[in-house]
């Protein structure tokens, strides 16, 4: 017998009497999915909120937020950069880049937490090799908890999705919480409606 | 095999006075934001409740999810492993590796492969082998097993780690700044992301309705692992499954609150197909899995997230240390887990408690622990596993407790012996009591004296 078989033969004798797989609420009857909500849990996870400016101009306002950032690339159209993102061809030429910039599909008021997949990314590596990363995230497009978050349809069609939630972070030793562990040093959600 | 002395390998642990005094700290620290995120949430106790059903449902049914799982990964285009046991594991892993050429694999953090030994396995056969989370790299570069599933190397204080990170990766051996530390390391690991050919992540749940892996991370170097290099491996125990995405919902709102008090991790990440031109490969590992299912007793076991709020909780586990346990998973899930590989080997982790019953009521899954705590010592009494010494004491003490005219006689004699007794007679190696604690101060009279003196007198005259 394969492995395969041998392993299902033995769960399948051993498993214990089935019993009923219970139905999941929301939980979310009295809790609006509030903007104020979503900045407070992202601020605590250790992420910046910033308005868009009035003038719409994000890639003046991305130079403003890093003035010493050298090379800039963005998967969003709504900013230009000065890396098309187009030219890159393995994931590894990110390696270089200061500053990532991507637009969320939505936010989670209850985390703080952002949806962001390879239809976003474009390349995945943008939201973890680069240095410093900004998300648009429009503040109309956001769930109010996780159970409503996983009810999204897109979980069944992105290769790849995480819930990103404040930078890249340790507390491996002596529980000192460090940003930029491995991923990114800075998350900074600008609040931005798309045109 | 030697059985481990818990007890014996503690020791040395305790003796370090500002490594124990901070482990017990920084872990109750740990208990307590668990605490104040699990009472945020009106519906937590709810929480716990579904998710324990889910889990149940889903080892009841666990053939069937797992068929549905390989289905659905396989159509969308990642090969499925299957593995008996540990050493099936290792060799599939390192197949799939030497036909791709791999000669540097980087990994976030996986109890499975600590558990199947993966490493060694793979380092004697020319792969290099990069743990990238930071406490499991402290414990990679020491070679030390990790010894908390959550926060790997929470024994060591910083000095510990600047004397690993200066003898291993270069730093300044008399700079244990933190940051510098947690910097140095990141710089370190940066070219093996860059240069590796192959990436590995272990699963925190995978879902049988979509074929997903989903991976919890702080750092983001799973996502590295993953999303650079062109192979990418996930191994997974097969009790990891859940049946369908809204079933997450659940477990990661409890997750991080159990393990670290913080609503949740920084990444939640869903792998569920290959990138374009890449490729994905799922291992699932049973190694004494589908054993343990039919284990009545002790299968809820296998409901366990790996959040480690029962390690956190545990007095016994703060003041001994992981590594004192001398298996894969420590605390007391590690009790009531460790005896299903090796009875004989781990037979007096159970011991290991004070049964108080605390692991249970923070258990995100609700794992009756201390109860099962408790069968597995009477297990091990009536497989004659006991050592020789805590034996006796058991049948002594099971007379006298027998008996309410030994007893009395007993207490009453104990009560005098800590009033008279010198202090060699009390703190020596027999007494395991008196070793490292004071013992209490003996009330005047015993309960049952106290009872006749006052109350017995007092019925008497109405």
């Amino acid at each position: 017998m394969s492995g395969r078989d041998e392993i299902l033969t033995r769960v399948r004798a051993n498993q214990p009497a089935s019993r009923p797989l219970p139905e999941v609420p929301t939980f979310d009857q009295e809790t609006p999915a509030s903007i104020d909500a979503f900045k407070a849990a992202l601020v605590r996870m250790g992420g910046k909120i910033v308005e868009a400016p009035a003038d719409s101009h994000l890639d003046a306002l991305i130079r403003r937020l890093f003035p010493d950032a050298n090379v800039i690339c963005s998967a969003a159209p709504e900013v230009k950069g000065n890396r098309p993102i187009d030219t890159i061809r393995t994931p590894h030429e990110l390696e270089d880049v200061d500053v990532g910039v991507v637009r969320a599909l939505f936010g989670v008021a209850e985390t703080g937490s952002l949806w962001l997949s390879e239809a976003q990314y474009r390349i995945n590596a943008i939201g973890f090799l680069v240095q410093h990363l900004v998300v648009l995230l429009d503040p109309d497009a956001l769930v109010t908890n996780m159970h409503r978050a996983y009810r999204h349809k897109a979980f069944f069609t992105a290769r790849y999705a995480v819930f990103m939630t404040g930078p890249s972070a340790t507390a491996d030793i002596e529980g000192v919480l460090i940003h930029g562990a491995q991923g990114i040093r800075t998350l900074t959600v600008v609040l931005d409606r798309p045109r | 095999m030697k059985r481990i002395d818990h007890a014996e390998a503690s020791s040395k642990f305790i003796r370090a006075k500002d490594h124990i005094e901070f482990h017990d700290r920084r872990l109750w620290d740990l208990r307590q934001k668990r605490d104040r995120e699990s009472e945020y949430l009106p519906e937590w106790e709810e929480l716990r409740s579904l998710a324990s059903a889910i889990k149940e449902h889903t080892l009841a049914n666990l053939g069937d999810y797992l068929e549905e799982f390989e289905r659905n990964a396989l159509a969308n285009g990642a090969r499925v492993h299957w593995a008996r046991d540990a050493a099936e594991h290792n060799q599939i892993v390192f197949d799939i590796l030497s036909s791709h050429q791999v000669r540097t694999l980087v990994k976030s953090k996986s109890m499975l492969t600590d558990e199947c030994d993966m490493r060694p396995f793979l380092e004697s056969r020319g792969i290099e082998v990069m743990e990238t989370d930071l406490g499991e790299r402290i414990q990679q570069l020491d070679n030390e097993p990790p010894s908390h599933i959550v926060v790997p190397a929470v024994h060591k204080l910083r000095t510990d780690v600047a004397r690993v990170f200066s003898q291993t990766i270069g730093t300044d051996p008399k700079n244990s700044d933190v940051h510098y530390l947690a910097e140095s390391q990141r710089q370190h690991t940066r070219p093996y992301f860059l240069r590796a050919e192959a990436g590995m992540t272990g699963a925190n749940f995978a879902v049988a309705e979509t074929g997903s892996i989903v991976v919890c991370t702080n750092e983001g170097n799973a996502d590295l692992s993953v999303n650079l290099p062109k192979l990418y491996i996930a191994c997974v125990g097969i009790e990891k499954i859940v049946p369908r995405i809204e079933h997450l919902g659940v477990f990661v709102r409890m997750l991080s609150r159990s393990a670290l008090g913080s609503p949740i991790t920084q990444l939640t990440s869903h792998f569920r197909a290959p990138r374009e031109g890449t490729e994905m490969h799922i291992v699932l590992v049973d190694n004494g899995r589908a054993e343990r299912l039919g284990m009545e007793d002790f299968w809820y076991s296998l409901k366990c997230i790996r959040c480690g709020a029962c390690m956190n909780t545990c007095p016994v586990y703060r003041r001994s240390g992981g590594l004192s346990y001398g298996a894969t998973y420590s605390g007391p899930i590690g009790v009531i887990i460790d005896p299903t590989f090796n009875l004989r080997k781990y037979s007096a982790l159970p011991f290991a408690s004070t049964l108080n019953g605390s692991c249970t009521s923070v258990c995100p899954v609700r794992i009756n622990i201390h109860e099962q705590i408790y069968k597995w010592r009477q297990v091990i009494s009536e497989r004659n596993q006991l050592p020789m010494i805590k034996k006796e004491a058991m049948q002594i003490a099971g007379k006298v407790l027998a008996s309410p005219k030994l007893y009395r006689a007993a207490v009453e004699a104990t009560g005098a012996g800590l009033e008279h007794l010198p202090r060699f007679m009390l703190y020596n190696r027999l007494n395991a009591w008196g070793r490292q604690r004071e013992v209490p101060k003996a009330p005047e009279l015993t309960f049952r004296q106290w009872y006749l003196k006052h109350r017995a007198r007092k019925r008497a005259k109405r």
